[in-house]
């Protein structure tokens, strides 16, 4: 024992980082990393340094540890398991007692976890899979300001995913010109219109006329439909004092929902999220950047942990993945993405990339949102993989039709109805998804147009993260 | 729109369409037969499974022939019904509504399970369970409570049968302004406008449901079957106690078969005889007796045997003798 | 105009047997059903009046298809909606909202613009129907 505080370098795994035989309290914070180690480092020792790197040690041994329990704040690598078809690389498993974080704090939590051990050299590369949250830190957080079920209630809209659409193009269009595609939108039966996660206080448009428009916009509409509707005004901003300017302006307008960008940072969303819950307005998260991280399946974080922060820090809603549109995400890993943001309870389950069972202690969900390349041709594919509990954003789907925005809405609005109205008569929905579409379209002219116009386009490409345990990628089917 | 195919921009693959779109299959309407098919109706019999609910009554009740005819008749009729309807002849709905009659303990309650499980088979009933209920359950004690009570209780029924026990007691000669009125107009309503949605059996005594119907013509006229079920023989009431206590794991010694039977016919006799419900609680009490006995017995080792045989003395001690001795004795004085 | 609100609005208006579907599809769920009426569609009337209590232990739709008629016998000209309900932990919601009786002409609202200063507009959302005294409403006359 005497030799582990002589000065020098020691492995960590010697440190007592590596603890094969620890058992996980149930209040531990648990965390899968996927640790490719450099040629000759032992996966042991890797999972070993992980730990260290992500709790109390340093490169060398240091008599001030002796001043402390360190044990106890030393994080245990307790197992790790070979990667199975991927030589080389280990999933290292790290238990963290509950005492290394500060309550409450997604920043505190994360520069812990993901501070200084993803460039560290031993590796290289490193990923978060996944994280337990034990109940007891769960209940430090504020959680969805609102949540599923109250969103729903205070939309009075139930038994049907939501339906939105993203205001294009992206960039260069009039506050005006920019409120008129909101209207039709809503006016044709979308739920939600969105700003894009770049469109903030532009030249072109600054941030107050536009949602001076827009919310002209969105009270005309639900006065046409009786409906209420909403348009995400995206409230991300440089600073902290802009963005409590610019939420509180939207919510003296009338409007019902807020957006900021994950670029805004962990402290900044919380605080929304804070806001978001002091003044009745829905908090919408649109995930920008996201993929710079979570895309690799070797390096990075993966999307369920993102989505895990994001649920504790409190946004109401989340891009998570389509499954069947223009961007990443293989169906089986955005299914448990799915349950992560909705699921009070989700066991561990590797086909999903769950490795661990979370226990929300009745966190409310949040509302997921798939955006990107979907359109109404697809709603059998959309309405299985992805359930009710979701928005369905179509924006090019909703805006590029032949027939105008008003119509497009319709279609999809009509298209969904009739696949929610068919699932719940019992019908095999999936398999009879396109018959239930045409059926629907001989009674909806607008509908029969978007699927004379997108109703065979497909994105099917292979996922780069999949499950390890599903010998080949799946695409979506 | 027709260009639109050309403007497909990156990463969009078409598959193409496999010739012109196909119109929505049509819900599979059943084929109609032809006018000169022959049907089998041992095949029909089968495909309902009918039969097993048929046999089982059969096995496992006792007597009641009368009652098990008219199951057998009603039977006939639907399948019959259904038949038809493959000709496409059209057979109006026919009126399921019924009357159990009889004494406690004749199996009316009983039958009325089959029954809604047998029109469930049929296809006459969507659910074929049986909701069971009193005049408590459907009048309420004030103003307005009654027919949200009936009503809630028509809904429960709903898709199967509603049997209500006793049911005279609905209507209270003596009272005018009493609330089973009100339940009994409500009941009126459904059981015209809902027969595809529930059966009513209506259960009691005999005379007092003629009585019931006599003041209320409206609820007579819509009781398509009237079924009287029988008082048990002394045969049938000891094959019903043998049957007993074999399902409990029990049989009768040759000495105690006697006492049984002197046991029923006594009974019979005597007040309060509830017929299967009386030699259920019968074999119930001689149970009790029987392991009293070996409890207390000299012989504290006990076999198979021992545990499962009643012994005369397992009856004999009932006070139904002693009654019927005493009965005996007055007779004579 | 037509109020779309509720799951199947942008559907033509659901016959008997359609409805009894959605009804079959929540029993199978296990939630209870209720039946409800208004003659004020505003958005936000959350509260619209109820026709009996919520009915729990159904076991067919056929019972909740007859309080739907009595209801829409009673207020020919109100609105009338079925709601479904989950009472499981986590839920504790409506799960399914959908309209099975119109007014056969729905006047619609009128939006009511308040200018403020910072060119802000206050909106205020106004069923016309909401002019005449309840029960007064979408008479026909």
């Amino acid at each position: 024992m005497a030799e582990r505080w002589n000065a020098g370098v020691i492995p960590y795994a010697e440190m007592g980082y590596w603890e094969p035989d620890y058992e996980p309290k149930d209040t531990d914070i648990l965390c899968a990393f996927r640790i490719t180690p450099q040629e000759g480092v032992p996966p042991e020792e890797a999972g070993a340094a992980v730990a260290g790197e992500s709790s109390t040690a340093t490169w060398t041994v240091v008599w001030t540890d002796r001043l402390t329990a360190h044990e106890h704040y030393q994080a245990k690598c307790y197992k790790v398991d070979a990667v199975p078809g991927s030589p080389g690389q280990y999933i290292a498993y790290i238990a963290y007692d509950m005492d290394l974080f500060e309550e409450g704090s997604i920043a505190n939590l994360t520069s812990s976890i993901i501070g200084n051990v993803f460039g560290f050299k031993a590796l290289k590369a490193l990923r978060l899979e996944d994280m337990r949250i034990p109940p007891h830190y769960v209940k430090t957080f504020q959680g969805p300001a609102h949540g599923i079920v109250m969103e729903r209630e205070y939309l009075n809209k139930y038994g049907r995913p939501l339906l939105g659409a993203t205001t294009k193009p992206k960039l260069g269009l009039s506050a005006r010109n920019y409120g008129r595609v909101v209207y039709e939108a809503l006016r044709g039966g979308l739920d939600f219109t969105k700003d894009d996660e770049n469109i903030n206080s532009q030249p072109f448009m600054r941030w107050r006329d536009r949602y001076l428009f827009c919310m002209e916009a969105v009270h005309r509409a639900q006065a046409e439909t009786g409906e209420i509707k909403g348009h995400y005004l995206n409230v991300t901003a440089a600073t902290m004092e802009d963005m409590y300017e610019r939420a509180n302006v939207a919510k003296e307008i009338g409007s019902i929902i807020v957006m900021i960008d994950l670029t805004v940072g962990y402290t900044a969303i919380q605080s929304m999220a804070k806001w978001a819950r002091a003044n009745s307005v829905i908090l919408h998260l649109h995930r920008a950047g996201h993929g710079t991280y979570t895309r690799q399946k070797n390096h990075g974080v993966s999307f369920r942990v993102i989505a895990k922060w994001m649920r504790l820090a409190g946004v109401d809603h989340i891009h998570a993945g389509t499954v069947v549109g223009k961007l990443e995400g293989d169906p089986a890993m955005v299914s448990g993405y799915y349950s992560t943001l909705r699921d009070n309870h989700t066991e561990a389950d590797p086909a999903r990339g769950l490795y661990f069972s979370q226990d929300w202690a009745s966190l409310p969900g949040v509302m997921p949102v798939a955006s990107g390349g979907i359109h109404a041709g697809q709603m059998h594919q959309l309405l299985h993989h992805l359930g009710e509990d979701v928005v369905l954003q179509f924006g090019g789907g909703t805006i590029g039709h032949p027939m105008g925005i008003s119509a497009g809405a319709t279609a999809n609005r009509v298209a969904l109805e009739a696949m929610i109205k068919a699932r719940n008569e019992g019908r095999d929905y999936m398999k009879e998804g396109d018959d239930i579409l045409k059926a629907a379209a001989k009674r909806s002219h607008e509908l029969d147009v978007a699927l004379a116009t997108w109703g065979d386009i497909s994105f099917n490409y292979t996922s780069t993260d999949t499950a390890d345990v599903v010998s080949t990628p799946t695409t979506a089917g | 729109m027709s260009s639109n195919s050309n403007s497909r921009g990156f990463g969009m693959t078409a598959t193409p369409k496999a010739g012109q779109p196909a119109e929505p299959p049509a819900e599979p309407a059943p084929e109609l037969l032809p006018a000169d098919a022959q049907v089998d109706l041992t095949e029909v019999r089968r495909e309902t499974g009918i039969d097993e609910v048929l046999d089982s009554l059969d096995r496992e009740l006792v007597g009641l022939s009368p009652v098990k005819e008219r199951i057998r008749e009603v039977a006939a009729l639907l399948l019959v019904d259904r038949t038809r309807a493959r000709f496409g002849i059209d057979s109006p709905t026919p009126n399921l509504h019924m009357s159990f009659t009889g004494s406690p303990g004749t199996g009316k309650t009983t039958v009325a399970i089959r029954m809604a499980d047998l029109l469930h088979r049929l296809g006459y009933l969507r659910r074929g369970h049986l909701v069971s209920v009193t005049r408590d359950d459907l009048v309420g004690q004030y103003v307005g409570h009654t027919a949200p009570k009936t009503k809630e209780v028509i809904k429960r029924a709903m898709g199967g049968v509603l049997f209500i026990d006793e049911a005279y007691y609905l209507y209270r000669q003596d009272n005018e302004r009493d609330y089973g009125q009100e339940s009994i107009e409500i009941l009126l309503q459904v059981m015209e406008n809902n027969r595809d949605d529930l059966v009513v059996i209506l259960a009691g005594y005999a005379d007092r449901m003629d009585e019931f119907f006599r003041s209320n013509p409206g609820m007579s006229s819509r009781i398509a079957h009237h079924i009287d079920f029988p008082e048990y023989t002394v045969d049938e009431l000891d094959q019903i106690g043998r049957m007993m206590a074999e399902q409990l794991g029990y049989r009768f010694s040759e000495p105690a078969l006697t006492a049984l039977r002197q046991y029923l016919e006594h009974r019979k006799r005597q007040p309060r005889f509830a017929n299967a419900r009386s030699v259920r609680n019968a074999v119930e009490r001689a149970r009790l007796r029987q392991a009293r006995r070996l409890m207390d017995g000299s012989a504290p080792r006990v076999g198979f045997d021992e545990l499962t045989t009643l012994e005369s003395e397992d009856l004999l001690a009932s006070r139904v003798f002693s009654a019927a001795a005493e009965q005996d004795t007055m007779g004579n004085e | 105009m037509r109020i779309t609100q509720g799951t199947f609005s942008y559907l033509p208006d659901f016959t008997d047997e359609e409805i009894t579907a959605q009804i079959e599809y929540a029993l199978r769920n296990n939630w209870p059903l209720s039946v409800e009426f208004t003659d004020d569609p505003h958005p936000r009337n959350v509260y619209w009046e109820m026709w009996g209590l919520p009915m729990f232990d159904l076991h067919d739709a056929a019972g909740v298809l007859m309080e739907v008629n009595a209801c829409r016998e009673a207020y020919p000209r109100h609105y009338v909606k079925v709601n479904a309900y989950d009472a499981t932990l986590g839920r504790q919601s409506t799960m399914l909202s959908f309209i099975v009786q119109r007014p056969p002409d729905e006047p619609g609202f009128r939006l009511e613009r308040q200018e403020a200063a910072d060119r802000q507009i206050r909106y205020t959302t106004h069923p016309y129907a909401a002019d005449r005294p309840t029960g007064e409403r979408y008479d026909g006359s």
